[in-house]
């Protein structure tokens, strides 16, 4: 799950990327901007979620 | 395109501005310190001597060459037809740098502050249990390479500063004071160190619930966080000047800016844990306290004080909520509140400069720059926050993990019981005081 989280991080960067070399300027521009974000937001909670398992706690 | 040049004057007040910076690295060092426990004190400021030292010297030998500065030789690739900058390309070891009160020099003096400032920032998620191989190891890592490079991108005239040259996004990426650079940069990695630790020993019960490990020493907190407004003074005027191209006259509403809005989060903190808690709480009014300066930091010049007022309240009230989140939700255990302090509030101020902030008409934060309106500003920092959370996230993720498999970062379970003192350095920071290592665990 980590794994694949990081990924969508990484991709959502790439989409935002991908919308500036590609399209350039206008509307469809912000959209597919707030879409990497979007893409980003999902990766982000799915490490986060990976991360609530409790480890290496000496406890 | 040459770099931009000062006048004699600015340059001087520049200097000046430049050496008030290593009082944030003091603040910050102390606020860390004061959050920790009394038997890791000394390790903690030792460790956050050896950070500046290897962040300064790391810096220099490479990091300013992948960083460079605006105007000067760097890396270039076309993509559709437009120019994108994306690392520096100057010799090692500042050669070829005039050390003679230039833009460029005097960036290169800056920046081996603020490089130092951002490698301490994880020191603070990883008290008490971070071994000091591991941090100045980490700390090379980040001065080294994923500071230089986004960095470049921010401040060297990157491929984010060009964003309205290129796409007609307001000015491009901008941020004066390193709200991006140094303070997002430095809580990402900070939430890496968090994750790969893991907790300290007895602060979540089995059942996940957390206990309350006091920081030992309040009244350094909030010294810390005196010297560390000193500090960010100079941090967002120099900042200013040299990577936005603000008049050394601005100096005044930038001071005023910064002030109101530490002043601001700091009582915002106050009264959100007066209302929860039914008094004051010390380190989060001191946790409030640093996030307005963090969040001051992107728009500090471009702001009315109005503004700042408001970006210090909102910074404020969400670390003091975040922290809790962090703790409570998510379970990272973070002492010194950095996660929320630097990333969260950090992450605030970028976007407090495309909803408040009015930019002047020509921003120097790319060579040459023209004239321009500030439409599609909010978007150009929306793209910056992207690189932050989508590369520059699982870059220092992955370095700092990597890292893990070679020089391990978290000490045995018997140092932490010792405590860093004495485990790794032998003696403590109070050896006529009896510790009692074992109030805080569970039995």
């Amino acid at each position: 799950m980590k794994l694949v989280g990081f990924f969508l991080l990484l991709a959502g960067w790439l989409i935002v990327l991908a919308a500036l070399a590609v399209i350039g300027s206008g509307v469809p521009l912000e959209a597919f901007i707030l879409s990497g974000v979007g893409v980003e937001v999902l990766g982000l909670a799915l490490v986060v979620r990976s991360h609530l398992v409790p480890h290496r706690d000496g406890v | 395109m040459p770099a931009p040049s000062l006048p004699e004057t600015t340059s001087i007040l520049c200097v000046f501005l430049i050496l008030l910076v290593p009082f944030a690295i003091a603040g910050i060092a102390l606020i860390n310190t004061g959050l920790g426990r009394s038997h890791g004190a000394a390790h903690t400021m030792l460790a956050s001597l050896c950070v500046f030292a290897v962040a300064c010297g790391v810096y220099v030998i490479c990091g300013f060459a992948w960083q460079g500065y605006i105007g000067m030789p760097a890396h270039t690739v076309a993509v559709s037809g437009k120019p994108w900058n994306w690392i520096g390309a100057q010799p090692l070891f500042l050669r070829h740098l005039e050390m003679d009160g230039s833009a460029s020099s005097l960036a290169a003096m800056l920046q081996m502050f603020c490089v130092a400032l951002a490698a301490l920032i994880p020191l603070g998620a990883g008290i008490d249990r971070w071994r000091l191989a591991a941090i100045c190891s980490s700390t090379a890592l980040l001065a080294g390479w994923t500071y230089p490079l986004f960095a470049h991108w921010v401040w060297g005239g990157g491929w984010l500063a060009q964003l309205g040259v290129n796409y007609g996004l307001g000015h491009g990426f901008v941020d004066a004071g390193g709200a991006s650079s140094i303070q997002v940069l430095g809580g990402l990695t900070a939430l890496s160190i968090a994750w790969i630790l893991g907790p300290r020993r007895g602060k979540y019960s089995p059942e996940g619930m957390p206990s309350a490990i006091p920081g030992h020493n309040a009244v350094m907190v909030l010294l810390g966080c005196l010297l560390a407004l000193l500090g960010w003074l100079g941090l967002n005027s120099a900042g200013a000047i040299l990577f936005t191209g603000s008049q050394p006259g601005a100096t005044v509403l930038i001071a005023i800016n910064t002030t109101l809005s530490a002043a601001s989060a700091g009582l915002a903190a106050a009264l959100i844990t007066r209302a929860r808690f039914g008094r004051p709480d010390v380190s989060l009014t001191a946790n409030g306290w640093v996030s307005g300066l963090v969040a001051s930091s992107a728009a500090c010049a471009f702001v009315v004080p109005a503004g700042a007022v408001l970006i210090g309240l909102v910074g404020g009230a969400l670390t003091t909520l975040s922290v809790e989140w962090f703790e409570l939700r998510m379970r990272v255990d973070d002492p010194g509140g950095a996660i929320s302090v630097h990333a969260v509030s950090g992450l605030w101020g970028l976007l407090a400069v495309g909803l408040f902030a009015e930019l002047p008409a020509r921003v120097m934060n790319v060579a040459g720059a023209a004239e321009r309106g500030d439409s599609g500003q909010w978007l150009a920092q929306i793209v910056g926050i992207a690189t932050l959370l989508g590369f520059v996230f699982p870059l220092t993720y992955g370095l700092n993990r990597a890292l893990d498999l070679i020089c391990p970062h978290r000490v045995v379970a018997e140092g932490e019981r010792q405590g860093l003192d004495l485990y790794e350095l032998g003696s403590g920071a109070y050896p006529e005081f009896v510790t009692h290592t074992e109030d805080f665990t569970q039995h």
